[in-house]
């Protein structure tokens, strides 16, 4: 059967979508634009499955374009046996290229080595929404991703049955084949295949699930990445890697300032340098630019090392428009004295001010956290080849579905004149959900009327970024007599999101502000969360786990500062504010919570508890550790997912930091495939040693004032955990799947800084750590 | 005229012979296994093996490989069952895997000159080579793996 060269029945599922136009709420990064009003305000959305088929409901349907549960469009059987299964999001190392079609194959009792992935272009009409960031996916698609391979499984059933003459519920797949148990008859699915095309689909209502306790390979951990034996030989293709005939090389000299603009150019030195064919203008837009171009002049050539140099040679005069001034040093006082008055109130319980008069102690801690870059090992790169009134793309896009939007309207063609081709993506972290860099490619490729791969180097990729915010998090706990806290005053200051795409933006959006400032999970009966004003001056994005990276560290340092203060264990303290087992509901408007329904993900506090005291087990909590070394923890639900980490850390006498061992549970609900998630965790820790150790990005007359590795460092082998321990907690019978590819950077930097401080007394409440041990 | 082996086979550039050997392997032979991190010899990303050595071709000119055999990832065995290849899948090491051409040159190469490296050798000869996803603890058994038969 062959469900995807079969497009003449259309399937109920994507029609039913037409009829049920839903609202679009700000859950996803790319509604923001619609929230805003960039674009209209309404999408198709399908219903993301019957109530009966389910235990629970996510926010899958509300997402643009919602979900598609058609095995046509996901699944066909050749004669040969071998099934293809489509790949809708994008693999940037999360697995997810293999995790998503696994589940069809576990369902639909394919044998996984008889299974082919072809990736999908951008087409969320045809796939459903394909925006591969948020830690959503397999949140989203676990049981539609089942349904999708029942329903495969049903239709090869049905054919079996007719072709032998029994009815259905005799026959049963197993391994590839279908068997007749009663008279030991059996089919191969390649035999079933023509058949099987022309069964009728399902109804989801009607489908019968696995028992999960019959899964092969679905929470098993033992299928490896289909991509591995060509990443491993130079085969797997990355955006970079992406050649057409006549394809020429690009790159881009962008203004130097966000926001900044040409003046003039001189191209003939560029233009002597062997290699180099052209110099051409690239159109720019105005600030705040969303995911448009930056603009600036592109030197084109026959490979990009020519372009690069021509670049080099090129005479350019900017002028820096509004964020010439732009001063980091300048920017973090305003920040800290902003943090210091009141600001917008955002959750009130009982009486923060009175009761931190009253309190007998009040702690102050003022945190900072820095300008981040992505700095993904694949800087931005994408292909296009324009002709006439249609483009065709080839890039490491996180949104191919946005992608294909917004190159449409790029050039003003209909978005079916575009195809977005999802090559694998050399990291993404967010960086990758904007497709600035494949417009540049777009709007070179109409004007040169050839295809053209635009190449950022690491100096554009840090330079002209969509960095992550710059927050000053400052908390006051204010604790009785007894040592208890009862007065919680959270002062959260940074540039939002929202910036890049309204100008004027000067409060956080709710889905930053839900990202560990209101959702504070502690049980104190006097809470103020606080979001005075910050305006932006450069480009500011989704990096990897987002508000939640200063949210943790403010809140989980603090954790950390009490239990000094008190003179009490660390784990304790954490405990008894997390306090008793229950569903925390915070008075909040417009309470973000990553997107999905509270009924199916609320705040649970004997889950988080559940994280402490299974890290803290596994790890040895309290453990003796040699002079100079110490232990920290912290916790952070995030993505809804629960996840607490604690870092050994050793610092010798010169301030040298190294980390014995991490351990870290993490509790994400019904899982898939437990291998990855430990090497997503593993990596996260890397990630959160890199940016409490170096990461910060700073500005100087509105430039950033760093260009590579050597001066925006990350952490490399020789300075990297020694061994990261992962835990999962088992999930319940229904507990629903939830975030994994980010929640694991929010507690790592907080845990580190709380073993820092067991090490050494020094208590770290500025981002990266830096020299400061040194002194 | 510049001529050089490449993973066995002879090529030539009449191109600027100041041409980073990475634009060489990439745009015109090519090989695009041979990643760009950084351009600046600071990631290990494009990493290759030239006369047994482990080199950064972002650094390395065309004309500095003249008459010297290359060893990109694409030729660093026929099936792509070196030691190193088949401990990298055994150990499930790749995230993304954009580094990991890099990374597999610098360990193939490091075996070649110490068959048996220790931990703290393993972590230094490998901490050239950058991985943003962090597979640093994998790569490291990887290694460990290969060196001790796969
Ligand atoms: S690209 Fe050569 S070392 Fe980074
Ligand atoms: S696997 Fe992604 S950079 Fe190493």
């Amino acid at each position: 059967m062959n469900f995807i060269d079969n497009p003449g029945k259309l399937h109920s599922f994507e029609k039913r979508g037409f009829e049920k136009n839903i609202k679009v709420e700000k859950v996803s990064r790319r509604s923001i634009l619609k929230g805003l009003g960039i674009t209209g305000g309404f999408v198709l959305a399908a219903p993301v499955m019957s109530r009966q088929a389910l235990a629970y409901e996510t926010g899958a349907g509300k997402m643009p374009h919602g979900v598609v549960v058609d095995p046509r469009v996901f699944v066909s059987v050749g004669p040969d046996g071998i099934v293809t299964i489509v790949g809708h999001r994008s693999e940037m190392g999360t697995g997810v290229r293999t995790s998503l079609p696994l589940i069809v194959a576990e369902e639909m009792e394919a044998d996984w080595s008889r299974v082919k992935v072809q990736q999908a272009h951008g087409d969320e009409v045809k796939f459903g929404n394909q925006d591969t960031d948020g830690s959503r996916s397999t949140r989203h698609y676990l049981i539609p991703m089942r349904q999708i391979g029942a329903s495969a499984r049903t239709m090869l059933e049905q054919a079996a049955a007719k072709r032998w003459g029994v009815p259905a519920t005799e026959v049963k797949a197993v391994n590839h084949e279908v068997v007749h148990s009663a008279s030991g008859r059996k089919l191969g699915f390649g035999e079933l295949a023509a058949d099987a095309a022309k069964e009728s689909v399902p109804s989801i209502e009607g489908l019968k699930l696995k028992d999960p306790k019959n899964f092969r390979y679905l929470g098993k951990g033992q299928v490896g990445i289909v991509d591995l034996h060509d990443i491993t030989t130079g085969k797997a293709h990355y955006g970079a890697d992406v050649r057409l005939p006549g394809m020429k090389y690009a790159v881009i000299a962008r203004p130097p300032v966000t926001g900044g603009k040409l003046v003039s150019f001189d191209p003939d030195a560029a233009l002597k340098v062997p290699g180099v064919e052209k110099v051409l203008k690239v159109q720019g837009w105005p600030w705040p630019s969303k995911f448009q171009p930056l603009g600036g002049v592109a030197v084109i050539a026959r490979n990009t090392g020519a372009a690069i140099k021509g670049r080099d040679a090129l005479k350019l005069v900017w002028d820096d428009g509004p964020n010439g001034k732009y001063d980091s040093v300048a920017y973090r006082k305003e920040l800290e004295e902003a943090s210091r008055k009141p600001g917008l109130v955002l959750r009130k319980e009982g009486d923060a001010d009175a009761a931190l008069k009253g309190a007998d102690k009040v702690i102050v801690g003022e945190y900072y956290v820095p300008h981040l870059a992505h700095v993904s090992m694949e800087t931005p790169v994408a292909v296009a080849d324009v002709k006439g009134d249609k483009a065709e793309i080839w890039a490491p896009v996180q949104s191919p579905g946005g992608t294909r939007e917004d190159v449409a309207k790029t050039l003003g063609i209909p978005e079916g004149n575009v195809t977005v081709n999802v090559t694998l993506l050399g990291g993404g972290f967010g960086r990758k959900s904007k497709c600035d860099f494949a417009l540049e490619a777009a709007l070179l490729s109409k004007e040169l009327g050839a295809p053209v791969k635009v190449q950022w180097t690491r100096e554009d990729d840090i330079h002209n970024g969509f960095l992550h915010t710059v927050s000053v998090e400052r908390i006051e706990a204010g604790l009785d007599k007894s040592g208890k806290v009862v007065a919680w005053r959270h002062r959260s200051v940074a540039p939002s999101i929202a910036s890049t795409f309204a100008a004027g933006t000067v409060h956080q959006a709710p889905f930053e502000i839900g990202m560990g400032l209101v959702d504070m999970p502690f049980e104190i009966a006097n809470i103020s969360c606080e979001n005075p004003e910050a305006a932006a001056f450069t480009r500011i994005g989704w990096f990897r786990s987002v508000s939640n990276i200063p949210r943790a560290f403010a809140v989980q340092s603090m954790v950390g500062e009490i239990a000094q203060a008190t003179g009490r264990d660390q784990k304790e303290t954490l405990l008894a504010l997390i306090g008793s087992p229950r569903i925390v509901k915070p008075e909040v408007k417009d309470l973000w919570n990553y997107g999905e329904p509270q009924e199916s993900y609320p705040i649970d506090t004997a889950r988080l508890r559940k994280a402490v005291e299974l890290v803290a087990e596994k790890g040895e909590w309290g453990r003796k550790v040699p002079k100079g070394h110490g232990l920290g923890i912290a916790v952070h639900r995030s993505f809804v997912s629960y996840i607490a980490t604690i870092v050994e850390v050793a610092v010798d006498d010169k301030g040298k930091l190294t980390v014995p061992r991490v351990d870290t549970a993490i509790d994400c609900g019904t899982y898939v495939n437990p291998e990855r998630i430990a090497s997503q965790i593993e990596g996260a820790a890397i990630m959160g040693l890199s940016l409490a150790k170096y990461g910060e990005i700073t500005f100087k007359d509105g430039k950033v004032q760093q260009k590579n590795f050597d001066d925006f460092q990350v952490v490399r082998m020789d300075e990297s955990p020694v061994v990261t321990n992962v835990y999962i907690v088992p999930p319940g019978p229904d507990t629903p799947p939830s975030g994994v590819g980010e929640p694991g950077v929010p507690p790592f930097a907080p845990a580190l800084i709380n073993a820092i401080f067991a090490a050494t007394g020094k208590r770290i409440r500025s981002l990266p750590i830096g020299k400061q041990l040194e002194a | 005229m510049i001529k050089v082996k490449i993973n066995g086979q002879e090529q030539s550039w009449d191109g600027d012979p100041d041409l980073p050997l990475l634009w060489f392997l990439r745009d015109e032979a090519g090989l695009t296994g041979t990643k760009y991190g950084c351009g600046q010899a600071l990631c290990g990303a494009c990493t290759v093996i030239v006369d047994k050595q482990a080199v950064r071709a972002c650094i390395t000119s065309v004309n500095d490989v003249a008459g010297r055999e290359v060893t990109t990832i694409e030729g660093l065995h026929p099936t792509g069952d070196h030691p190193v290849q088949k401990a990298w899948r055994q150990v499930n090491v790749p995230q993304c895997g954009f580094c990991q051409a890099g990374q597999i040159m610098q360990a193939a190469a490091l075996l070649m000159d110490n068959p048996k490296p220790s931990h703290d050798q393993i972590r230094e000869s490998m901490s050239g080579n950058i991985c943003r996803c962090g597979c640093y603890q994998r790569i490291e058994n990887a290694v460990h793996l290969a060196s001790t038969g796969v």
